[in-house]
């Protein structure tokens, strides 16, 4: 909402400043986005009076002006290069030091070839008036000395840009922000002077009202002989200035009254009216020429202004070309209605249109001014366009406005804290226009007509504090009761912590979109889906189609990322991210996940050897995926691990983490499709884990088991076994594991061959086992007899022999 | 007794010349091994007279103190050098880099919410969430954003298909994460002190706005915080966060749907150098929605509003977090640059914690 100083000063009696004036709107919640005040920018340049004007003594094009910058008969020497420049003009002066707008420049004493030039005479354009630069500013000789350019050319009036809020539908009409700023002291409001204007003739167009609960009341009035044409300068100076473009006299009043009170207006050329006037629902099908030339289809839902010849306008929200006004305009009919805020934004929303008027009518214009508007629209129009008024037709009644609000004084002081005494808060509602029963508690109080977005006594402490000022509400702070405990819920402490964890581990944190291209996830989906639920999960106005569906895993989008940041030269990627995937659109169906991916090699090619350049493969994803359930108080030792993992990932390289039936996450090497259907080249590994499925911790408390280290030292056997290839090294180590539970402390692979020396088929695994004994130092013989039976167990469980 | 000399001299010589450990051992054993010389010296006393004995084995005594002792010399001298030598050939170059390291860094969002969470929970908060997909009750109905009211336009919202059943059909992408205040006083009797960290998502993307952001909501009910509460705890949280002791704050009349009173936060910045410092200057930067919440939102989650009251706010993290660090550019967030993450990220070690600063 932009309005200009003197505007205000139309309903505002105040000597306020304009920065006084500035910093209340802000503090009573009318917030200033920008003040343009072209008059302080101008402030420096004054008209002068160049005295004489002769040739530069070096130069052919350049005249030395001798100026009388404030008619002291001091004259000022100045260099220019303007053809018009000549003895006797008058034109503008920018003094040394003046900042020149058009230039962006601040003007320095200068001496052009030798002569001193203190100041200059400027163009339109120098002045950012206009692009004209053929020549210095002519101004007719009559200009007096010493006047201010802003002062001359209109251009004193300062615009203020107000930010505001939805739900002052009063302050969308200057004389509401006038109100509000009497409200808070900085003046008064002037009165308006709305006498009624004496129909000189009955006005023959009449008005019915089919749709009541769209349009409940509806003025219309007939003005003859009216003279249409450019509106005068002043009229057209104050819309321009906030950003209006002058139409037509008739026109511009419409506008005036939008902006000046809230009251938005439409005229209509009364001699292209046929018959009488009709406010319905649209037809389905029906069509409207509107006039910002665009042609609607309407549908049923949709309020009309009609005629005998159909629709005229869209009611609220913007009128037709078929009756617009013109120069030519000799009858005019004034219409001032009032139409609901709800239909009005559910019709402008369907067809998308942004007029002054569905802003104002959708927030709820003052239903109880539309007598009152009408008269003062005759009046404009009359004295700006002549003409006699006939009689004012009324259809429908006015919309119901009035309630009654139960407020006790004392809620300001429990809901603001802050004291303010009934005097002042009585004070400040009967300033606003609210009338105040407060004889007896709670007090009796009725909004006003302009203040729809008043409920109840919560709105009544707002309107107080807002006035008397927020700045002296006194902070008092919080402070807890008790100790710090549960802040973070197990989940998202588990977020947390594995967080930290995976960045330890050299994982760099990304966070990507929730969403993703949906023909891209379509690999990515780990649980089964049918396109039912794929629509469900499809946003239905995404902002481009890389971002239309939710995502089914984090894999995609980290796996691209990797990709762009190979793209630019920096490969080898290690990005997780910890954030939710949508299985649907339930609660329930939404989850945190944290996943990982690393992209091409551990590191680039380094002198130390090979290792820090080796290839990403399915161990580091997995040694990743169980520091992450580790984080999450899962044991690494405890997951159980099957050859089972979403088909996204490399079939012979990939597993699922779990324990039991519970699917704790997945891990391996991308399959080389699914990269390939994401334009990513690969190798890359990734993970994926699902922290809400570890099981809580059993154990309450914060004490931790007590520790019992054996006074024995451990001893360690190697075991090299000949296996199937299929077999696993997992059921090796769990055979051998359970051949003597309560000695074996554990048990490590560390070495796995095949090829030469290894019949075909089959591979050498080589276990250490490390034995810890608990009360008594083991003999060699006791050491010998769990060897035998730890190859006794692991042949038994997988056909293993020992390596000769 | 020449015997005696001799050999002392034939010793030492050979002592002398020893080059290396296993020469030197070679004369050691070769004098005073079970066959060496000087053993077999001794073992001729014996057979001497206890005159001859007595005087020969004074020598030959002195022989074995000083050859052991010649020995002992040469060998220490001789480690010496072996360990030198060995030393020398073990040389490197200890300017070739280190094997490096990867480096994994925690998101400015993450932090930011841990610092934030480091705060609030000092103030008895504690932390609530919820999903990202809502239905239209918990997003805005329940929030008191009336049907087609132009507060709704506010948000530019992403919507899904509506659901097939249910009473809150019409499924979108929360705007805000204040749904989940909704949620919270549905399922849990006040008081209520909950913070509420969350991806957001608003259907706009330009230099300034991303399709998906993340906001911080707190709200506080109890039968007696009021607006002094609120901006004590806000006043507190923001001199925390951005660790400027003298932060002036000022507090605008707004609007809000689902509160009221509402104001919008402002903290004092100086844009004076070109660059933007928080803290005393002449500028003031919006940092935060706010207000009392409307008794509307606790009537429709069964709070009864003549007896609780409470305020709620609302803050973009990533805004926050790009004024604390100074980081440019809102879309850079999201683009796993992982330079940018190197850069605008932090360590893992560095966990938020009110006593070591924030």
């Amino acid at each position: 909402m932009k309005f200009t100083l003197s505007w205000l000063k139309d309903h505002l009696d105040t000597k306020a400043s304009l920065n006084d004036i500035v910093l209340a709107l802000t503090a009573i919640g009318l917030e200033v986005e920008n003040v343009e005040d072209r008059g302080a920018m101008y402030a420096p340049f004054k008209t002068a009076k160049v005295v004489s004007a002769e040739k530069h003594p070096n130069a052919d094009r350049l005249k030395v002006l001798m100026v009388d910058t404030d008619g002291s008969g001091k004259l000022t020497q100045v260099v220019c290069g303007a053809p018009n420049a000549r003895a006797g003009m008058t034109g503008v002066f920018a003094p040394e030091g003046s900042y020149i707008p058009g230039l962006d420049t601040v003007l320095k004493k200068g001496v052009i070839r030798s002569v001193e030039s203190c100041g200059m005479m400027v163009s339109e354009r120098e002045m950012k008036l206009s692009d004209e630069h053929t020549g210095i500013i002519d101004l007719p000789d009559s200009t007096p000395v010493g006047v201010p350019m802003a002062q001359l050319f209109g251009l004193d009036d300062p615009v203020i840009e107000i930010n505001l809020t939805p739900n002052r539908a009063d302050c969308a009409g200057i004389r509401g922000i006038a109100r509000d700023l009497a409200a808070k002291g900085l003046g008064t409001l002037k009165p308006l002077d709305a006498t009624a204007v004496p129909a000189k003739f009955d006005t023959p167009i009449k008005v019915k009202i089919d749709c009541p609960e769209a349009c409940p009341q509806f003025l219309g009035r007939l003005i003859k002989g009216v003279k249409n044409g450019p509106s005068p300068e002043w009229l057209q100076k104050r819309l321009k200035a906030i950003g209006l473009r002058p139409i037509s006299t008739l026109v511009d009043i419409t506008n005036y009254f939008t902006i000046s009170l809230n009251r938005p207006l439409h005229v209509f050329d009364a001699d292209k009216l046929k018959g009488n006037i009709v406010v319905r629902k649209a037809k389905d099908g029906e069509s409207l020429d509107a006039l910002n030339d665009k042609t609607y289809t309407l549908d049923a839902s949709m309020t009309a202004v009609c005629d005998d010849s159909g629709v005229l306008g869209l009611g609220g929200i913007i009128g037709g070309n078929s009756t617009g006004c013109s120069d030519a305009t000799q009858n005019v009919y004034i219409e001032c209605a009032y139409f609901s805020p709800l239909h009005t934004a559910l019709t402008g929303r369907k067809l998308q249109i942004h007029s002054d008027a569905r802003y104002r009518f959708e927030r709820g214009i003052d239903p109880a001014f539309l007598a009152d508007g009408m008269e003062l629209a005759t009046k404009m129009v009359q004295e700006l366009c002549g003409g006699e008024a006939g009689s004012v037709v009324n259809a429908g009644a006015e919309a119901a406005w009035k309630r009654t609000v139960a407020f006790d004084p004392a809620r300001t002081e429990k809901l603001a804290g802050i004291h303010l005494s009934h005097q002042e808060q009585h004070h400040v509602l009967v300033t606003l226009g609210f009338t105040c029963d407060s004889h007896v508690i709670p007090w009796k109080v009725v909004p006003p007509s302009w203040r729809p977005d008043i409920e109840g006594s919560a709105d009544l402490v707002e309107e107080i504090t807002r006035i008397h000022g927020f700045d002296s509400i006194q902070p008092v702070s919080v402070t807890r009761d008790g100790t710090l405990t549960g802040v973070l819920s197990g989940d998202l402490k588990r977020r947390q912590d594995t967080r930290r964890v995976l960045a330890a581990r050299g994982l760099k944190e990304a966070v990507t979109w929730s969403f993703m291209q949906s023909g891209q996830a379509l690999p990515f989906e780990s649980v089964a889906m049918n396109d039912n639920k794929r629509t469900e999960l499809t946003l239905t106005n995404p902002i481009s189609s890389e971002m239309d569906r939710m995502r089914p895993s984090i894999l995609p989008n980290l796996l691209q990322a990797a990709q762009r940041n190979a793209d630019k030269g920096f490969a080898n990627a290690a990005l997780f991210e910890i954030g939710p995937v949508f299985n649907g659109t339930s609660p329930d169906e939404q989850f945190f996940m944290a996943a990982g991916i690393r992209h091409l090699a551990m590191g680039d090619k380094h002198w130390s050897g090979a290792e820090a350049s080796r290839a990403v493969s399915a161990y580091d994803a997995k040694a990743d995926a169980l520091a992450a359930l580790e984080a999450c108080g899962m044991p690494a030792s405890k997951v159980q691990i099957t050859n089972d993992a979403p088909a996204y990932y490399h079939p012979g390289r990939s597993a699922t983490l779990r324990q039991g039936p519970v699917v704790l996450g997945w891990f391996g090497e991308l399959h080389p499709s699914a990269l390939e259907a994401l334009d990513v080249k690969g190798p890359a590994c990734g993970f994926e884990v699902f922290l809400a499925r570890v099981p809580a911790p059993k154990k309450t408390g914060t004490a931790k088991p007590l520790l019992k280290p054996s006074p024995f030292q451990p001893v360690s056997r190697d075991f090299a076994f000949i296996v199937d290839a299929g077999v696993n090294a997992d059921t090796i180590m769990k055979a051998a594991s359970a051949a003597a539970k309560d000695l074996i402390e554990r048990v490590d692979v560390f070495d796995v061959y095949a090829g030469k020396g290894i019949e075909a088929g089959k591979k050498s695994v080589a276990i250490a086992v490390i034995l810890q004994p608990r009360d008594k130092t083991l003999t060699d013989a006791e050491i010998d007899g769990i060897g035998q039976s730890i190859v006794k167990a692991v042949g038994d469980k997988t056909g293993a022999t020992l390596r000769a | 007794m020449s015997q005696v000399i001799q050999l002392k001299s034939e010793l030492e010589q050979r002592i002398n010349a020893a080059n290396d450990l296993d020469s030197l051992e070679k004369i050691r054993v070769d004098a005073l091994g079970k066959k060496g010389a000087i053993t077999a010296l001794m073992q001729n006393l014996g057979a001497m007279q206890p005159e001859e004995r007595k005087a020969f084995g004074a020598q030959v005594n002195e022989l074995k103190d000083n050859v052991t002792r010649l020995l002992e010399d040469r060998f220490k001298t001789l480690k010496a050098g072996a360990i030198t030598a060995r030393l020398k050939a073990e040389q490197q170059d200890m300017t070739l880099p280190v094997t490096p390291q990867a480096k994994g860094k925690i998101h400015p969002i993450s932090q930011t919410v841990d610092e934030m969470i480091a705060i609030f929970a000092d103030m008895g908060f504690t932390v609530a969430e919820g999903p990202d997909i809502e239905d239209d009750f918990h997003n805005f109905t329940a929030l008191n954003f009336p049907e087609a009211h132009p507060a709704r336009a506010m948000h530019d919202t992403f919507y899904l298909p509506d659901a097939t059943e249910g009473k809150d059909k019409k499924r979108l992408l929360r705007t805000h994460t204040s749904p989940v205040q909704i949620r919270t006083m549905m399922s849990q009797k006040p008081p209520i002190r909950i913070i509420i960290p969350g991806r957001t998502y608003r259907s706009d993307y330009d230099m300034t706005h991303t399709p998906m952001f993340h906001q911080l909501e707190g709200l506080v009910i109890d039968k007696s915080t009021h607006m002094g509460h609120l901006k004590g705890c806000l006043i507190d949280f923001c001199k925390t966060f951005f660790g400027v002791n003298e932060l002036p704050t000022r507090f605008r009349p707004s609007f809000f749907p689902f509160t009221e009173p509402s104001a919008e936060m402002d903290i004092g910045c100086d844009r004076s150098g070109g660059g933007l410092k928080i803290g005393a200057g002449k500028d003031w930067l919006e940092i935060l929605g706010c207000g009392m919440v409307h008794p509307n939102v606790l009537k429709n989650c069964g709070i009864d509003p003549d007896v609780y009251q409470g305020f709620a706010f609302g803050m973009g993290i990533e805004r926050v977090a790009m004024l604390k660090y100074g980081i440019p550019d809102l879309r850079t967030f999201f683009e796993g640059d992982t330079r940018w993450l190197d850069h605008y990220g932090f360590d893992a070690l560095e966990r938020p914690n009110l006593a070591t600063g924030l």
